[in-house]
């Protein structure tokens, strides 16, 4: 039964996703049309834009629950590829212990770096 | 009617042989069969056997699609021998192959055992919380048509294994129970009598049920008698998370007549006429 | 049961990539699961690729590794493979929640499948798609403004 846990949370995590990364993708591919977010023209993905959206709440609290998310929603979406290879149980654990802990260390890392940047941004604003 | 048994044209047909005491792996033979209008496959795998090569092996019974048993690779396709024209799927060349996903005894004949222990594992049959009932009922189970067709169309299931055969999962995951089990879950957990959800979701509910499936389509594709597994499994996902969530809503429990009058009649049945026949006494 | 020898029969990978006439819907279950592995391959280098800016190394802006025309080409693929997989993601919510499949029905011959049901889903959801990614093409060869 807990199969059925982690699916109807993959399957909210990829709703979730579909909202955030949409957005995600508005304001950095399709910036060229919307300039969301991106108040000091040019790329969207120019240094003073990227510092800009780093010294918003909004951002670093979208982001880092688009990372948890998405690190969950992917991942879990790997360990079914590579279930469905028939592997001795043993290998299953192994496979699914590694996910979680690669996917916990990424998910510090990035919160980590967002929440830094948002300091140091919201601090030179002053 | 006196073209009816002319040959059309002739069809080779490429069938996978395997003899395993003999053979260390499967090889293709050809094979070369007259082929008249309204010939089946199994026709013509009968043609083979009677006149070319006596020694070609392969599972057949009731030769009109209702028993399960000549179920085979045709053209890459999985489905009945004696449900297809050689004519409709052919024009000169016809692979005859077995079943894929399962492993192969001889020849065209599969070992279907794994199914069958995956169907078993689901137990498909009625169970019910009150065990006596079963051992001694004392009365028939009351059933409305709306109720009968929440399930009727997983009923017709003949166990010939195409879906298994179709399914991309099966493929590569040996542990996955597949397309006919998972049908057969959904077909007892649909019907008002069963109470046995619970235990099945047990096993559906696990890394290698329901939710290996990705609904590639292709079990429903290849069904003989248009069970729609697929539809079957994704509805099973439903309730699995319905009840995981603790969303389901609670069944009414299935009422029992015992013995006659106790039924609710409609009311647009016409009253009988009168007798025309005095019984005699 | 008697020990006859058997042999495996399973397709194994050809059986994710060939093996036989399909249907549309097993082709749109392929894209979907290299699509999803693209954009996931993609996604854990961007992680660390982004948290590096938290020690002032910014490698994507104008001057950096990933500003060269490849990446750029490579990050509109990563891009089109997300619209793919999100539009179809949201029908594979619709389909394994039992929403676009319909009721089951008593069986007539010539049969009507839960996928001639959720077909018109499957269309809707690809032209969004398409829609989508034109509108990205267009941007990407810098021709938005």
């Amino acid at each position: 039964m807990s199969e059925t846990k982690y699916w109807t949370w993959h399957m909210a995590a990829g709703v979730v996703i579909f909202l955030l990364l949409g957005l995600h993708m508005l304001v950095m591919h399709l910036g060229g049309w919307t300039h969301l977010f991106a108040p000091f023209g040019g790329e969207a993905v120019s240094r003073d834009n990227s510092l800009f959206r780093d010294g918003k709440l909004f951002f670093t609290a979208t982001y880092i629950l688009l990372l948890g998310v998405a690190l969950y929603h992917g991942l879990y979406g790997l360990r079914t590829i590579l279930f469905e290879l028939t592997l001795k149980p043993a290998a299953e654990k192994a496979v699914t212990f590694i996910l979680l802990v690669g996917g916990l260390g990424l998910f510090g890392l990035g919160t980590w770096a967002a929440i830094v940047v948002h300091a140091a941004a919201a601090a030179a604003r002053g | 009617m006196a073209d009816d048994n002319k040959t059309v044209r002739d069809v080779k047909f490429h069938v996978t042989r395997y003899n395993p005491e003999t053979d260390a792996s499967p090889c293709v033979k050809t094979y070369t069969v007259p082929v008249r209008e309204g010939m089946t496959v199994l026709d013509g795998l009968h043609y083979i056997k009677e006149n070319l090569d006596a020694s070609l092996a392969w599972r057949f019974s009731c030769r009109m699609g209702i028993c399960g048993s000549c179920g085979m690779l045709l053209n890459g396709q999985p489905t009945l021998a004696c449900n297809t024209q050689i004519l409709h799927i052919a024009e000169t060349q016809l692979t005859v192959g077995p079943l894929p996903n399962f492993e192969i005894i001889r020849d065209l004949v599969p070992d279907l055992m794994s199914m069958f222990e995956k169907h078993r594992a689901l137990k498909p049959y009625i169970v019910r919380a009150d065990e006596a009932e079963v051992n001694d009922p004392a009365g028939e189970f009351y059933q409305t048509p709306e109720q009968l067709e929440a399930y009727l169309q997983f009923t017709y299931c003949i166990k010939c294994g195409c879906c298994m055969a179709a399914c991309p999962t099966l493929a590569t995951d040996a542990r996955y129970l597949g397309p006919m089990p998972l049908s057969a879950a959904q077909r007892y957990n649909q019907d008002t009598r069963d109470d046995g959800r619970p235990q099945r979701n047990q096993v559906t509910g696990s890394a290698h049920g329901a939710f290996r499936c990705h609904y590639a389509g292709e079990c429903s594709r290849a069904c003989p008698k248009g069970v729609d597994p697929a539809k079957a499994i994704q509805h099973l996902k439903r309730r699995l998370v319905l009840d995981y969530l603790r969303l389901a809503r609670r069944k009414k429990a299935c009422q029992k007549l015992h013995g006659p009058g106790q039924g609710q009649p409609p009311g647009n049945i016409p009253a009988a006429p009168p007798r025309t026949v005095t019984p005699s006494a | 049961m008697a020990q006859i020898k058997r042999h495996d029969n399973r397709l194994g990978l050809w059986g994710w990539l060939g093996g036989g006439r399909w249907g549309i819907e097993r082709y749109a279950y392929i894209l979907h699961r290299l699509t999803g592995l693209g954009v996931l391959f993609y996604f854990l280098m961007h992680i660390v690729v982004t948290s590096l800016r938290a020690f002032g190394v910014y490698l994507w802006i104008e001057g950096g590794v990933f500003h060269q025309p490849v990446f750029r080409m490579g990050e509109f693929l990563v891009y089109a493979a997300f619209a793919y997989h999100a539009f179809n993601g949201i029908r594979l919510v619709l389909v394994e929640l039992g929403f676009a499949v319909g009721a089951p029905i008593e069986p007539v011959y010539p049969y009507k499948t839960s996928l001639n049901v959720q077909r018109p889903l499957l269309i809707v959801m690809m032209i969004l798609a398409a829609i989508f990614l034109a509108v990205g093409g267009y941007e990407a060869m810098g021709l938005a403004k």
